[in-house]
């Protein structure tokens, strides 16, 4: 009785009194579209064919790399580069074939990155495929982890790459991208439905249900697909969010882990499993106003972007960021492409000081205030937002906020103190084990006092792993 | 050189030194600083801190505007008696009127703002973290739930106090428990309580006139129900309503403080839930009373019985309730945190400030008392309101069917 009237006067919403699974379609209120000029065109440009490649090692969080490889050595496309010191059947593989050029190392002689020389000639180790109707799930992991596809499966909790021993409750692909000006992934992958068939069905074999996102208006891609649920979402960033997926379908507990895997990985996988081949390329969106002209443009990963960011007109004084303005990486005109990334994005930087920045009437930056600020009035306008942080970093003072953009059933601000105060009992009780840092960015957006959200929930799910994980 | 390319070498000269924050606080106050972000999302909302308290304080300008000529207007009228045919502008907006207020209002403003930032300033220096912009709006909030004469050396003492004890103590601004204009308030009122309540305090000058032959008063409406009195007073609900009625500087003009809040509502930089449900709790409360009269169960000579008669809704126009409600209970680092938690928040503010309104021996009002006590209670509110959340978390965890695990 004591729990269904605390229950009655202390739910915050009642979406959660109503089973989860009775509905496949979700409708996502909370949040905020970012819109941004330079989307990208549904035009490839033609391949530019870069010699350098970089693997980089901060895209690999939480592993530990051994190299198999060492500087000179040649390489096959497909063949591993380093393992993980302690899993070492986890493996990276080289996206190219061709020669080990150098390792940066820094302090400690921890590796940074591996640079590669590509051949002009390709070659691509093969490996021996199954037959999907009869494999077995070990058949399948065994290729996987052996074909270098096993770190495109990431885990959570933890937001890591997935434990090899680890039995997933289910598996999660969204198959639409809602971020600022993302790749649309009904045309990226327009050629590649038999490959993603083909790993949903392999991946089906691991798990007891695979869970598919895909746009309410329906998806030539992924409406189609068998061996998975489909749910249709609709609604605002972060709908397209895995995360986001997750919580509304079946939300992890202690002790569960699900897997999260990118839908144009799926591809990768899929190849893998039909032909046997480990194939890097992707159709990657060159987007955002610090382009002159927004295409897509196929690239491998961890490739040379310098000629692809010349080709598209790269403007000066612009920040060029592996992946989407909410959650990629800073990179520069002479970087590579991001093992995970399907966009490469480039703004203005914004390193100016405005004057009475903090008291004028803005119409021309987002807000999801009225404090003089106009964006309310313009929902279709498209911005054009730089690198400024439009304030200083300041204590939580505003409430109310974050929980305007955040759909989850979890308290944001308050799980962002426990993480700050290194609180484990109170990150595992408010539901650390279901988030990424992605689903905190944009929280970290609309935060008035500038914390940064995503780095704070990356410390509090590292040190959990580490003290409980 | 510009002024721009002039502070931002300043600027550098400045770095790492002991009085960094200081320049920068003027910096950043004329320029919002180049800085761009370098972990997590690479674009960030307009609004800042400064923004935001900005936007309150635009809130408050009619307020403070309304109170400059009503200060003037209280005190004419209780040397000269209310005019017969009230005209607004041969009677109010007058320059007379103004002057009052811009020699007794404007000195507490100053008063406020110097010694609060004086504080935070100095705070900031020695213990090196950037000025908050907390202070901007207790600044402001201050001169207007004082009475007029409240005299400038008790103004500075308890604005000392109320920025040491009610905030720096706790980390600055976001760490603190209690909502510091009002801790500055209830300093005054514990502190020289002679001098803070009564009926001669709410007008300029009554108080330096007691006793001679001038002598004028200044009661305020629940002053004259306290002492059972509700005959005499002569203002209108048209008058409590508009604000032409003697209190605090700001917190008269109840027409005035809701189109504060409408702006505060529609710029969604305060909680509408706390507002909506103050107003519920304090008419439930008013309501209750009432009832208790109509039934008969106090008589005329109850000591209660006038301001436990008076109309109930009639409570949210007289005295600070619309005030505290609108400027105080919204207070977003003392108040519930939690969305749910606002409205049982903002409702016990209402309740409890009538409550205290009608049977506090010592002095009419509530609002300030019941905001400080449900600031205390705020956190167990909202700690309630985050463990059904944990408490829904654990109890999916255990009715699931459990899924073997292995890490």
């Amino acid at each position: 009785m004591k729990t269904k009237l605390c229950a009655l006067f202390l739910c915050p919403n009642f979406n959660h009194l109503v089973s989860r699974n009775m509905s496949q379609d979700i409708h996502i209120k909370k949040g905020l579209d970012i819109k941004l000029v330079g989307a990208a065109s549904r035009e490839i440009a033609p391949a530019t064919s870069p010699k350098n490649y970089r693997i980089q090692l901060e895209d690999f969080h939480g592993l530990t790399p051994k190299m198999l490889k060492k500087t000179g050595e040649t390489v096959q496309s497909g063949e591993p580069l380093f393992c993980d010191k302690d899993r070492p059947e986890v493996v990276v593989v080289a996206p190219v074939s061709g020669l080990v050029q150098e390792i940066h190392r820094g302090e400690r002689r921890r590796i940074l990155s591996v640079d590669l020389l590509a051949d002009s000639e390709q070659k691509h180790v093969k490996h021996s495929v199954v037959d999907l109707n009869t494999a077995q799930p070990e058949q399948i992991k065994a290729l996987l982890l052996a074909s270098g596809c096993w770190p495109l499966i990431k885990q959570r909790p933890y937001d890591v790459i997935a434990g090899v021993q680890s039995m997933p409750k289910g598996i999660f692909i969204a198959g639409l991208d809602t971020a600022p000006l993302a790749a649309e992934l009904d045309f990226v992958l327009q050629d590649q439905v038999a490959e993603i068939q083909a790993a949903i069905t392999a991946l089906s074999k691991l798990t007891p249900s695979v869970h598919v996102s895909l746009p309410a208006q329906g998806s030539a891609v992924f409406s189609g697909l068998k061996d998975c649920q489909l749910h249709k979402v609709s609604g605002v960033h972060p709908a397209g969010l895995v995360g986001t997926l997750i919580n509304r379908v079946d939300p992890i507990n202690k002790g569960e882990v699900v897997w999260t895997i990118q839908a144009v990985d799926l591809a990768i996988i899929g190849k893998v499993m039909t032909q046997g081949i480990y194939d890097a390329t992707r159709t990657v969106a060159f987007v955002g106003a610090g382009f002159e002209k927004n295409q897509y443009i196929a690239l491998k990963q961890g490739a040379s972007m310098f000629e692809a960011l010349k080709q598209f007109g790269l403007k000066s004084g612009s920040r060029v960021i592996n992946g989407n303005v909410l959650t990629g990486k800073k990179s520069c005109k002479e970087g590579y492409l991001g093992y995970y990334n399907t966009a490469v994005t480039a703004i203005p930087e914004g390193d100016d000081y405005e004057f009475f920045g903090w008291n004028k009437p803005i119409t021309e930056k987002v807000s999801i205030t009225r404090a003089l600020t106009f964006s309310w009035l313009f929902p279709n306008k498209k911005y054009n937002l730089n690198t400024n942080t439009n304030g200083e970093h300041r204590a939580f003072v505003v409430t109310g906020h974050y929980e305007q953009v955040f759909p989850l059933d979890i308290y944001p601000m308050q799980l962002l103190k426990a993480c700050m105060i290194k609180d484990l009992d109170e990150m595992e009780a408010l539901g650390l084990y279901e988030v990424a840092p992605e689903d905190f960015a944009l929280t970290e957006f609309v935060c008035i006092s500038k914390q940064p959200h995503q780095q704070i929930i990356r410390e509090g799910l590292d040190l959990l792993q580490k003290e409980i994980g | 050189m510009s002024l721009k390319d002039k502070l931002h070498e300043t600027k550098l000269k400045f770095q790492g030194k002991k009085m960094a924050p200081a320049f920068n606080a003027i910096h950043t106050f004329l320029y919002t600083p180049n800085e761009t972000t370098h972990s997590g999302s690479h674009v960030r909302g307009a609004d800042d801190l400064k923004r935001t308290m900005n936007t309150v304080i635009i809130s408050l300008i009619p307020v403070m505007l309304f109170s400059f000529f009503n200060a003037g207007y209280q005190h004419f009228s209780a040397i000269n008696g209310f005019p017969a045919e009230f005209n607004m502008w041969e009677h109010f907006f007058t320059f007379d009127n103004l002057w009052v207020g811009l020699t007794t209002i404007l000195p507490l403003l100053i008063v406020s703002y110097g010694v609060g930032l004086g504080i935070e300033f100095l705070f900031a220096v020695l213990k090196g973290h950037e000025v908050e912009e907390g202070y901007l709006v207790t600044g402001i909030l201050v001169p207007l739930i004082v009475p007029v004469d409240t005299p400038l050396w008790m103004l500075a003492i308890a604005v000392a106090f109320g920025v040491v004890i009610g905030k720096e103590v706790f980390g600055g601004t976001g760490m603190n428990i209690l909502n510091p204009a009002l801790t500055i308030r209830a300093f005054l009122f514990f502190a020289y309580p002679t001098w803070m309540s009564g009926d001669k305090v709410w007008v300029h000058q009554a108080v330096e006139r007691a006793g001679t032959a001038d002598a004028i008063s200044g009661e305020t409406v629940l002053g004259y129900l306290a002492q059972n009195k509700a005959g005499e007073y002569t203002y209108s609900v048209s008058d409590m309503f508009f604000g032409f009625i003697p209190g605090s500087v700001g917190e008269t003009s109840t027409f005035l403080i809701l189109l504060g809040g409408l702006f505060l509502i529609y710029s969604k930089i305060a909680s509408w839930r706390i507002m909506v449900s103050a107003v519920i709790g304090a008419l439930v409360m008013g309501l209750i009373f009432n009832a208790v009269v109509n039934a008969g169960w106090i008589t005329e000579t109850s000591k209660f019985y006038d301001l436990m008669n008076f109309p109930f809704w009639q409570h949210l126009i007289v005295g600070g309730l619309a005030f505290g409600i609108v400027f105080m209970a919204t207070d977003p680092v003392t108040g519930a945190q939690t969305e749910l938690g606002k409205w049982y928040y903002g409702f016990f503010i209402g309740f409890i400030s009538v409550l205290i309104r009608v049977f506090n021996p010592a002095y009419p009002e509530g609002v300030f008392l019941a905001i400080l006590l449900m600031n205390v209670f705020a956190p167990t509110i909202d700690h309630y309101v985050v463990r059904a959340n944990v408490a829904r978390r654990k109890k999916r965890a255990t009715s699931l069917p459990n899924i073997q695990t292995a890490h």
